[in-house]
């Protein structure tokens, strides 16, 4: 029994006919990796981990006959990616020694923070099977409000309006996608257009800075420590958690998946798809309002152009972490990695002493190959 | 397609008033044109509807193309790169090898990676939306890396005057666009390759069970629009006579805009070249006739956002089962 069998009419596993011993042991360990859950199911770590997790596990080994590729490719689906980004950093940590050390970790993080705050919950956006370009002009404006309000009321009312505002136009989005039904790419496109023009009014075309960025607490969200971590990944890490608590384990995430999954079907088994896409939207312009404060705190300033770009620079980590664009797929997880990955290449690149602009071509390619692979293994096949 | 079901199909007036409700764009158009007339004096000139024409034409040409990779129910977002991928080859290479050459470099590299994107998207089955933006990434990171991060400068000025051609007060930049718009509106209505855009857009699998090879087709309309955003690159350097990497650098967004206002929908399927350039125009001619009523920059950016939701909400009440989801 320990020996996989393999039958001849089975062509992927023709390779398995006359195996060597090396590849026969690796054909085993890969059989037991796919074949563990099944066996210990009442006695392991196997029954706490999350359904879908089980049900990965288990569709690999269905089938009578054991075959090496479906199953090297269940584990590359499950692992591929973290797989890849193990290989990066390794890779570029021989040839820079700086890259690998606490320090520049921090630094890594610390930097991606704010595109990460934000892609938290484009995530649920895009789970859902909407997009959110406006993002990107939204931290422009947020940024703005929080520095300019600050020298007017106060920095905890600033930070209070600034939430407030990420909120509502979270929500006016959420309004014209959920409920009005019109498409997501173009309201928020709308949406982005129509937020740099306020920023422009509301700013007056000048920049705006702190008054008194020394004496502060403000600075506490984009400069300061946290046993020694610096505040901006302390949140980053914090938001992290929570959202991928509530996508797994609440009601509301469920539906995220079920909305994104099959909106028709979600709809006629009891869900209020409207009220799902609403909050995803809310949330997005929630956790946009955080990144904004890191922002603003951070530079102590804001320009009208400070955003600019960044909602295509979410949208790729989201996309490069496996997030389906059709929704219904992904996780925050994989947000996190995704966006943590944009920020290792960049750095990895510079620290190997690439000029700024390659990062933006190997940023290409990775995109490319990191959603073809993840594609071609839940098809089961590279080309469509 | 979808069709208007409130309105019976039959006898003159409603024939009229479908192709309205259908191409309300136009009647946007001349709603705008009106206003704009009546609030300004210089607005209706012969110079200034020249000007808009001129103005229009670069993101026309663009949104030439984008319609031909929407109607297959596709998205391209790395036009903006390859507009100042081409511009600066046009512009860097023509002190080595002559203008022409360059040109036509220019050329190859807008057709060349507009073959890349459909070719990655057909073949790996990739959404549209993710291949460009990963090529809206990576070719302005190429541009960067060609231009050193500099504006490259036309070294001789004979250049700048190529488009210096008028036919009274129309540029033929404009020219340009207004018989491209036409030849692919020909070839959307008349030709083999047209009618299998709007199959393909409409129902993929349908189109490929009826043998079309859809693969094909989509790597072509993706060059055809890579091409195309590499002529406007090409016409726009010699406008500025520089080609600098941050040329185009919202187009892309700006083309989308001018395609969706003229009531062409992402699900692909449906669309002509009318309802683009009936979008395109009523871009230009908000922009041209917000600034000349001396209104600041936000306020243009406002009203396109405003009017863009507009469009959506309008065309999801005329024509029923519109662009929601």
């Amino acid at each position: 029994m320990l020996v996989p069998k393999c039958s001849a009419d089975d062509a992927s596993a023709q390779s398995l006919k006359c195996p060597n011993l090396i590849f026969r042991f690796a054909a085993l360990a890969v059989y037991w990796e796919a074949r563990a859950p099944q066996e210990t199911q009442k006695d392991s770590f196997w029954i706490y981990l999350p359904y879908h997790v089980q049900s990965g596990l288990l569709s690999s080994v269905q089938g009578e006959h054991f075959n090496m590729r479906k199953s090297i490719n269940s584990i590359l689906r499950r692992h591929g990616l973290v797989l890849a980004f193990l290989i990066f950093l390794a890779m570029v940590a021989v040839n820079a020694e700086a890259f690998l050390t606490p320090g520049n970790i921090l630094d890594v993080l610390r930097q991606v923070s704010i595109t990460g705050m934000m892609a938290l919950g484009v995530t649920f956006v895009v789970l859902t099977g909407r997009l959110d370009l406006s993002v990107g002009s939204l931290l422009t404006l947020l940024t703005v409000i929080v520095v300019d309000q600050h020298n007017i009321v106060g920095p905890f009312p600033a930070i209070v309006m600034t939430i407030g505002a990420g909120v509502l136009v979270g929500a006016f989005n959420g309004f014209l996608v959920g409920f009005i039904g019109l498409n997501a790419l173009i309201v928020t496109l709308a949406m982005l257009s129509f937020l740099q023009g306020l920023v422009l009014f509301y700013s007056g075309g000048s920049n705006v800075n702190v008054n008194d960025a020394q004496n502060t607490w403000f600075a506490v969200f984009g400069r300061g420590d946290f046993l020694g971590v610096p505040v901006p990944v302390f949140l980053f890490i914090l938001g992290a958690i929570i959202a991928g608590l509530v996508l797994q384990y609440t009601t509301f995430g469920r539906r995220v998946y079920a909305v994104g999954g099959n909106e028709t079907a979600s709809v006629f088994s009891g869900v209020n798809a409207r009220w799902t896409v609403f909050a995803a939207y809310v949330l997005s312009g929630l956790t946009t309002g955080v990144a904004a404060i890191i922002m603003g705190s951070r530079v102590m300033g804001a320009q009208n152009t400070i955003g600019q770009g960044y909602e295509l620079t979410v949208l790729a980590g989201v996309i490069l972490g496996g997030t389906s664009l059709l929704g219904g797929s992904g996780s925050i997880w994989r947000t996190v990695i995704g966006i943590s990955m944009l920020g290792f290449i960049q750095n990895g690149l510079l620290l190997l002493g690439f000029a700024y602009y390659v990062q933006w071509l190997v940023t290409w390619a990775v995109i490319i190959i990191a959603v073809w692979i993840d594609l071609g293994a839940k098809r089961g096949r590279i080309f469509a | 397609m979808s069709h208007v079901t409130d309105v019976p199909t039959t006898g003159p007036m409603n024939t009229v008033l479908t192709w309205l409700l259908r191409n309300h764009i136009w009647v946007f158009l001349a709603l705008t044109v009106t206003v704009f007339s009546l609030a300004s004096p210089y607005f209706l000139t012969v110079n200034n509807i020249g000007n808009i024409l001129t103005q229009g034409a670069f993101i026309g040409i663009l949104a030439i193309g984008m319609t031909m990779v929407m109607i297959d129910g596709e998205i391209d977002l790395s036009v903006g790169a390859i507009l100042a991928l081409a511009s600066a080859l046009a512009i860097g290479l023509q002190d080595h090898m002559g203008v022409w050459p360059a040109i036509c470099l220019g050329l190859l590299s807008g057709a060349a990676l507009g073959f890349v994107n459909g070719t990655l998207v057909a073949l790996s089955g990739m959404h549209s939306f993710v291949v460009t933006l990963g090529g809206l990434i990576g070719i302005r990171g190429l541009v960067f890396v060609y231009t050193g991060e500099n504006a490259l400068m036309v070294q001789d000025f004979s250049y700048t005057e190529i488009p210096e051609i008028y036919i009274g007060p129309i540029s033929l930049t404009a020219i340009i666009f207004f018989a491209t718009a036409l030849f692919f509106q020909w070839v959307l209505s008349s030709t083999r390759h047209g009618r299998e855009t709007y199959a393909v857009g409409d129902n993929i699998e349908a189109a490929h069970d009826a043998g079309i090879n859809v693969k094909r087709h989509k790597i072509i309309n993706f060059t055809i629009c890579g091409t195309l955003a590499a002529v406007c690159g090409i016409l726009l350097s010699m406008r500025l006579g520089t080609a600098e990497p941050n040329a185009g650098k919202v187009w892309e967004l700006w083309t989308i805009i001018a395609v969706v206002l003229g009531g062409i929908r992402l699900q692909g399927g449906f669309g002509s070249m009318w309802m683009t350039i009936g979008g395109v125009l009523t871009l230009a001619v908000l922009r041209n006739g917000l600034r000349l009523l001396n209104t600041p920059n936000y306020v243009e950016l406002m009203v396109m956002g405003a009017v863009l939701v507009l469009a959506l909400v309008l065309d999801k009440l005329l024509n029923h089962g519109g662009d929601g989801q």
